[in-house]
């Protein structure tokens, strides 16, 4: 009933606000809002429970099953605990950094998801579109705001007055920068294929393409899957919270409502990582084969749904990851991001500029 | 950037690219996931190299060779339950046999087969717990869940045996205290059978897989020379080429009776230690279904020495070990005529593993100070007493 | 155990062929036995006279009372030409009805597969205020063993590189494995910082039986004796 009645209030909304406040800012703020609100943070929370089931499948054990069927209702009741639960600041801790490291984790994480699409642009103008908004720079923008989330985990990490925190937050950081740099020339890949940075405009690019660019550029991928999982301190990459070796690392002062902040950072990142991949590499809204025309009965199915499919697909790898490997040591870590994922990225970019020449001739 | 031995070889620091020139000092414990229990290491880090680390331990000391004096020889067996925690029973079998030794009772072999089988299931149970948390606090999650339900199928045949899981107090001295429950063989040989098995998924996780070798291979290397000089016995000693088995050197018990292989690698590192109790792992399991095979023909025997009423302790003193999972578990025992010992002192093989550690731990990083710490198998309620 | 035992009660005279097994007949109690005649004893004699006072055997253990000088001699002379290479183990134990109260017994053992699997026990006596050398020296693996031994026991050990309290913490007051030290445990609180635990607290950690020190008499007016001060606590060792 609400998406319904939702066209007449927006329209009501244009008119009383006026058409440049409304496309520039009304709109794209109730997107953002929506989004975050009605998608992201349930999905997240949900996420949550779904990686705590798959780990305990893999593990020989049902995961949380006592709350709700199927353990459905445990996520309100974690964030219900977490919520309730008293917010202490270590007394000597510097308290405007530990107040807002959490924020800058989270904040990034949520913001790249204004530009990934999620469907198509729509037909009519000013109708309903796939994304918040398309910027010309859209990878690069992502890019450019996942670096941000390092800030937090640095300030939480020293702000804690804790030396376990201090070095989860320094490893946290050294292993973050390191793995940017093999990311972002991971991505060059696609983007000189498609030779546009907007993110509609690689997904437009694969169609007209009609093959999704995970097979050209298999080795951007795989450099992209494995520096995602470290930027997002995941395992086997997950040594800032190991929890063995460092307590909890840089969150180990954090209680409450700001260690929920930090985990839904950790979680959007997966969740952001995962779009972002999708969108470059998997082919985004398009279902498999785009072009082939005896498939096409399959369009029947929104783009948002083949979408919300490779994501999952993706997590489910992420969570995969995290119930069979062991953790890297720290120096093996940054050698593998520095010593085999840069050059391999560069080595990728070298041959997709040569193929491409050569194709053009 | 291989790090120096136990030998203590100083790092050199200008080609060091993890030295940052700023010592810190760390407290690692007494409350940490990763040490097992209270123990306590001081650090002083750069960087993440640890250059200095002093284990401070005696957070869990109870003063049981104080309790030891004060009760008769057969109560003190629930005492030895308490201080290796994780493998009891081999605790238990030590002491008897110091007290059989010092008065002079012999084991009827039915006895004998039933005591070799609990030690062996004991070592069995003892190495998953120490795979489950060695493996865990690298980062594999799902080895620990495997090794505990493993554990649940030993853990529940001693509780029909003996009605405790943890704290067995299974042995007396001369014998044991109650004959096997019908149909208790038969559940053990079912375990047997079925293990090797689960032996082979644990290693199918970890034996091969590349990030296990890179935290384990290399690190916290215990040439033998050092090892023996340092009082480290038990699978520490054999992964670093030392062939020392109490089981083989004086065979106790039932362990000359039974064909077993003892398990010795070369290297001395991490992942060495680790395969020596994998392969450990499979021995014992040979060990239990060759003493059950044994077993029948002394069906309906006698459990229990022919002894006196009350065990009265001469005035004399021994020393007896055997080689328990984590190293050789001893007692030294003083009788002075009376039914209480005049002094039990414990030979803990966790203790004098740990002193091997600030040896190992030198010039490695925090993260391997984990592995390391898991790697020597210690439980500090046999090293604090 | 039925290994040790049977070689020697094979040889008892008049024994009629096996009737009963071994153990279901009465159980033998070893007894001591001279060991002069042992060669690692003769070869010890012969290499560190006067080193070694006496060599006996009970149960098949040889133990050796060695001079308390001489101790780390002993262990390095067996380390290096017997191959004694594993120190099993240093502890003590406290006689306190003979005069020098304290022994300490240091087991070694020789491993295969360069010899045969021995061990031997070493024994020295002393009291509290004489340290015994170190065998730190000779075996690394003898550190933290000697400092459990000062701990319980108040024995110094000369040259060792830390000689300080391992299972009790620093400050504690009292050995316990002393025997005259209360099973139940002393006030720790007022044993260390007796300023600060003052008679209205109640009993503190380590009092199980609600033991806690004595009170002085109450101060007298002017003119009597004030300080009926009871007999101490009875605690072991001393600050």
């Amino acid at each position: 009933m609400v998406l319904a009645v939702l066209p007449f209030g927006l329209e009501a909304l244009r008119e009383a606000a006026g058409d440049t406040l409304f496309y520039y800012a009304l709109s794209p703020a109730l997107k953002i809002l929506g989004l975050v609100f009605l998608a992201i943070l349930p999905v997240i929370t949900y996420l949550v429970l779904a990686e705590r089931k798959i780990l305990g499948f893999l593990q020989v054990r049902v995961g949380p099953n006592r709350v709700g069927p199927w353990g459905l209702l445990q996520p309100i009741a974690d964030v219900m605990k977490l919520l309730v639960k008293e917010d202490t600041i270590p007394s000597r801790a510097v308290r405007w950094a530990f107040v807002l490291a959490p924020c800058l984790v989270v904040a990034p994480a949520l913001v790249i998801f204004s530009v990934v699409p999620v469907g198509p642009p729509s037909s009519t103008p000013g109708g309903f579109s796939g994304f918040v908004t398309d910027i010309d720079t859209g990878v690069l923008f992502v890019i450019a705001v996942a670096t941000i989330g390092v800030y937090g985990l640095i300030l939480g990490g020293w702000s804690s007055n804790n030396k376990f925190s201090l070095m989860g937050g320094l490893r946290a950081a050294a292993q973050m920068i390191s793995y940017e740099v093999p990311q972002g020339l991971a991505l060059v890949g696609p983007l000189m294929l498609a030779g546009t940075m907007s993110m509609v405009g690689i997904v437009e690019a694969q169609r007209g393409a009609r093959v999704w660019y995970v097979f050209p550029q298999l080795v951007s991928f795989f450099i992209y899957m494995v520096a995602g999982v470290a930027e997002t301190n995941r395992n086997p990459f997950d040594l800032p919270e190991a929890e063995s070796e460092l307590v909890a690392g840089f969150h180990t002062e954090y209680s409450g409502m700001r260690f929920a902040l930090f985990f839904l950072g950790e979680y959007a990142n997966m969740i952001a990582v995962s779009a972002v991949a999708t969108t470059l590499f998997l082919g985004g809204w398009l279902r498999p084969f785009p072009s082939v025309a005896w498939l096409s009965p399959l369009d029947v199915v929104p783009g948002a749904i083949w979408f919300a499919l490779k994501v999952f697909v993706f997590l489910f790898v992420y969570i995969w990851f995290r119930g069979t490997f062991p953790r890297y040591r720290f120096d093996q870590l940054m050698a593998l991001g520095w010593k085999w994922l840069l050059p391999l990225a560069l080595a990728n970019i070298f041959v997709t500029a040569l193929i491409k020449l050569w194709l053009a001739r | 950037m291989s790090p120096p031995n136990g030998s203590g070889e100083p790092v050199d620091r200008l080609v060091d690219p993890l030295f940052c020139g700023e010592e810190m000092e760390l407290s690692f414990g007494p409350q940490h996931p990763a040490t097992h229990g209270v123990l306590r290491l001081n650090l002083r880090i750069e960087g993440e190299r640890i250059v200095g680390c002093y284990p401070i331990i005696g957070y869990l000391h109870r003063g049981t060779e104080k309790l030891f004096e004060l009760h008769p020889f057969f109560q003190n067996v629930p005492h030895t339950d308490r201080m290796d925690y994780v493998a009891a029973a081999t605790n238990n079998l030590a002491y008897v046999g110091a007290v059989e030794k010092l008065i002079g009772l012999s084991v009827p072999p039915r006895a004998r087969y039933i005591r070799t089988i609990l030690a062996e299931l004991q070592r069995i149970s003892s190495h998953l717990v120490w795979l489950a948390t060695h493996a865990i606090d690298i980062g594999a999650m799902t080895p620990f869940f495997y090794c505990f339900r493993e554990r649940e199928r030993v853990l529940d045949l001693f509780e029909q045996y003996c009605g405790a899981r943890l704290t067995l107090n299974c042995m007396r001295p001369g014998g044991l205290p109650f004959d096997l429950p019908a149909g208790w063989g038969d559940a053990c040989r079912r375990f047997c059978e079925d293990y090797p098995a689960k032996i082979a998924e644990y290693e199918g996780l970890l034996t091969e897989n590349r990030i296990w070798k890179r935290r384990t291979v290399g690190v916290g290397v215990l040439s033998p020379e050092a090892a023996v000089d340092l009082g480290v016995t038990g699978p520490m000693l054999r992964a670093s080429g030392v062939g020392f088995d109490l089981r083989k050197a004086r065979p106790y018990e039932a362990y000359g009776e039974v064909e077993f292989a003892v398990p010795v690698t070369q290297n001395g590192d991490t992942y060495d230690r680790y395969l020596v109790r994998m392969a450990e792992m499979r021995e014992s399991t040979k060990i239990v279904l060759q003493c059950l095979d044994l077993l029948p023909a002394t069906e309906g025997g006698p459990i229990m020495a022919k002894r006196p009423r009350v065990l009265k302790g001469p005035k004399g003193e021994v020393y007896h070990g055997i080689e328990g999972p984590k190293g050789e578990i001893g007692f030294y025992i003083v009788g002075d005529g009376t039914p209480n010992p005049y002094r039990c002192h414990v030979r803990p093989p966790s203790f004098m593993n740990l002193q091997a550690l600030p040896d190992l731990a030198n010039g490695h990083l925090v993260a391997d100070l984990v592995a390391l710490i898991g790697s020597t198998d210690i439980v500090l309620g046999e090293v604090d007493r | 155990m039925s290994e040790e035992g049977t070689p020697e009660t094979a040889a008892a005279p008049g024994e009629k062929p096996a009737e009963k097994p071994v153990w279901e007949r009465d159980p033998v109690v070893p007894e001591w036995r001279d060991a002069d005649d042992d060669p690692l004893a003769a070869a010890l004699r012969e290499a560190l006279p006067e080193a070694i006072r006496s060599a006996k055997t009970f149960a098949g253990d040889l133990t050796l009372d060695v001079e308390r000088e001489r101790l780390a001699d002993v262990a390095r002379e067996l380390k290096t030409s017997h191959g004694f290479s594993l120190i099993v183990d240093v502890c003590g134990a406290d006689y306190p009805n003979r005069e020098p109260r304290f022994d300490v017994v240091v087991h070694l053992a020789s491993l295969p597969p360069d010899r045969a699997y021995r061990v031997v026990r070493l024994k020295v006596q002393t009291d509290e205020a004489t340290p015994v050398p170190t065998l730190t020296g000779v075996y690394r693996g003898a550190n933290w063993p000697e400092r459990e031994v000062f701990d319980m026991y108040g024995v110094r050990f000369e040259g060792h590189p830390d000689m300080t309290r391992i299972l009790l913490w620093e400050g504690f007051n009292g050995h316990p494995l002393r025997k005259e030290f209360p099973v139940e445990g002393i006030d720790t609180g007022a044993a260390i910082y007796p300023e600060h635990y003052g008679e209205t607290m109640g009993p503190v950690a380590g009092t199980g039986t609600g033991w806690r020190p004595p009170k002085p008499a109450p101060v007298a007016p002017v003119g009597d004796s004030a300080d009926a001060k009871p007999e101490g606590p009875k605690e072991g060792g001393s600050a």
